[in-house]
């Protein structure tokens, strides 16, 4: 049983993701350990590519990792916990009290994270459209077609499932309908605007990608004697 | 200066430090993060080729000696602009002050600049030791940290009012560079720590000012670039950007370099090799040598030619900082002259 239950504690890990890097913290490699006992209580530690990695998205992943192995069916209690960082302290015990992040860090910050999550997930969207639009660019679509195309109108993908769900929770047109470009405020891309708009997303999608890779180097580097 | 295949570079690196990270200068009660601090550094020293990897000791503070043919007689670089870090919260004698640095200006004279610092939160006192740091070094130019810590305080903005009243200060002490950097631990920790906005107003009220934004504002690349394509006195430092990528990363420094070029240009890019986080003779040879690939995924960007590697390698920096450059090693470049943003790059946003 309590393999089974590893397996779905590891899987809903897997739907918590670094979200100034748009990935999963699974595939990421930022969970160190993970154990079930057989009483049901999930032992999570988590850890990042640097001691001073930003305390903002650091919480946002330790307390989403806390909500996501919580509510898997079989767990009785939840300990995640981050390593190696300057703000452990502070992270792991607002987290463990779910006390919120202002609380966490009292004096420090005025609001709660949801605004710093949406404008992650409107670079996730931004960057998408590159994802999607660059293989259609590749095969000789031009401005006034991608202009007019729709999301039902792309042929299926990982990427276009990817793009809808970060439109989705941002409150942006993610149906069969919706233009596949579109500006930050939801607004239709003009034909005029297509090659501006998607060289906006390339340049968004290689930031975050970038981003990526600096972290995945790094991470590999401080744990290098404990890799696998 | 470098040479190659007949070609000659002259070399600014515009990013360079002499720190003192030995753990004698740890401050008490505060080692954990003066050892964070160099240890993160010391994972970015490992992104550069294995065979140019120090020993963590050898790391944590080199000699003069070490500096000098590190640089100068093995590194092909022919003047080295310091950047000063304090980082006094953590480092019991600074990290990395000026007056570290200045000790390299009596051993190496013209060959290196020294930056200033300053912080806004130290208010008149910090304007007085601004006004003596100019007086005794000389400064051209100035290295903010905008993530320092400073008693309570996690960091500052270039808009902040007390922080104009410096910008002010040093324009009419004679300084022309402003080099930003930002840190993840500025407040309030609830916004984007990296974040280009107080850049992009900073470089409108201040025109009589350069801002090079050190890492081309990774990882906020996206954001330093849309705002640069505005700003005519706004540039990318490529410090990090050749060091961290070209060697550890190759494919993804071909792209940063191909947006780089697209958004910013060849005449607002300068060179700094990060020492020493990473010497600067295998980033010099190795970009010198760099060339876009002729991957699909990189066909809208431009190829490099051998006047854009002497611009970033060199002349640009030069001309931000009025060194002499031998005639021989000189081409016409626009670094510090007024650039009007591509309207094509701007339009419909």
């Amino acid at each position: 049983m309590t393999a089974g239950l590893h397996g779905d504690v590891w899987a809903a890990l897997g739907s918590v993701m670094d979200p100034e890097l748009d990935e999963p913290i699974t595939d990421l490699d930022f969970v160190e350990t993970c154990t079930v006992s057989d009483e049901g209580v999930a032992t999570v530690g988590l850890r990042l590519p640097t001691f001073f990695c930003a305390p903002n998205f650091s919480f946002l992943m330790v307390a989403d990792a806390y909500d996501a192995v919580s509510q898997v069916p079989g767990i009785t209690h939840a300990v995640v916990t981050l390593a190696d960082h300057h703000a452990s302290a502070e992270i792991n015990g607002g987290v463990a009290a779910q006390s919120g992040f202002v609380a966490s860090f009292e004096g420090e910050a005025t609001d709660e994270l949801d605004e710093l999550r949406e404008q992650f997930l409107q670079k996730a969207a931004m960057a998408g459209q590159d994802r999607v639009a660059q293989p259609l660019v590749d095969e000789g679509a031009g401005p006034e077609e991608l202009a007019g195309m729709t999301l039902g109108q792309v042929p299926p993908s990982g990427d276009l499932t990817r793009l809808r769900e970060r439109r989705a929770k941002i409150g942006l047109a993610a149906d069969d309908d919706a233009p596949l470009l579109l500006h930050k405020d939801g607004s239709r891309v003009t034909s005029a605007q297509v090659p501006l708009h998607l060289r906006r997303a390339r340049l968004t999608r290689m930031s975050i990608e970038t981003n990526g890779e600096y972290c995945k180097s790094l991470l590999q580097t401080r744990y290098a004697a404990t890799a696998p | 200066m470098y040479e190659k295949d007949g070609e000659k570079y002259f070399v600014v690196d515009s990013h360079s430090h002499f720190w003192d990270a030995s753990r004698e200068n740890w401050r008490e009660g505060r080692e954990e993060f003066a050892k964070g601090w160099i240890d993160c550094f010391y994972g970015y020293h490992q992104l550069g080729p294995p065979e140019t990897h120090w020993d963590y000791e050898k790391y944590l503070k080199v000699t003069p000696e070490d500096f000098e043919r590190d640089m100068f007689e093995e590194g092909h670089v022919d003047v080295a602009i310091f950047q000063s870090t304090y980082l006094k919260e953590w480092y019991t004698n600074g990290f990395n002050t000026a007056d570290q640095n200045a000790a390299m200006l009596e051993r190496l004279g013209d060959k290196v600049i020294v930056n200033g610092r300053f912080d806004p939160r130290e208010g008149d006192a910090g304007i007085k030791q601004l006004e003596a740091d100019v007086a005794k070094y000389g400064h051209k130019g100035i290295k903010l940290y905008t993530a320092e810590w400073n008693g309570d305080s996690r960091g500052y903005k270039l808009t902040d009012p007390e922080c104009y009243r410096f910008f002010e200060a040093a324009q009419s002490l004679g300084i022309k560079n402003i080099h930003a950097h930002k840190g993840p631990t500025i407040w309030p920790l609830n916004k984007d720590a990296f974040s280009a906005d107080d850049v992009d107003q900073a470089a409108t009220d201040f025109q009589g000012l350069n801002f090079i934004i050190e890492h081309a504002g990774i990882p906020r690349i996206e954001d330093f670039c849309f705002m640069a394509v505005q700003e005519p006195n706004v540039y990318a430092g490529l410090s990090v950007v050749i060091g961290g990528l070209m060697h550890a990363r190759p494919k993804f420094f071909a792209k940063v370099m191909g947006e780089l070029l697209f958004w910013v240009g060849e005449d607002r890019m300068t060179f700094g090799g990060d020492y020493n986080i990473w010497t600067p003779k295998w980033q010099v040879e190795g970009f010198v040598d760099w060339q876009m690939p002729d991957d699909p995924s990189c066909s809208d960007y431009p190829k490099l030619t051998v006047d854009t590697k002497k611009k970033i390698l060199g002349l640009n920096a030069a001309k931000l900082y009025d060194i002499p450059v031998p005639a021989e090693l000189q081409i016409k470049t626009d670094a510090d002259e007024a650039m009007a943003p591509g309207e094509q790059l701007v339009a419909g946003s």
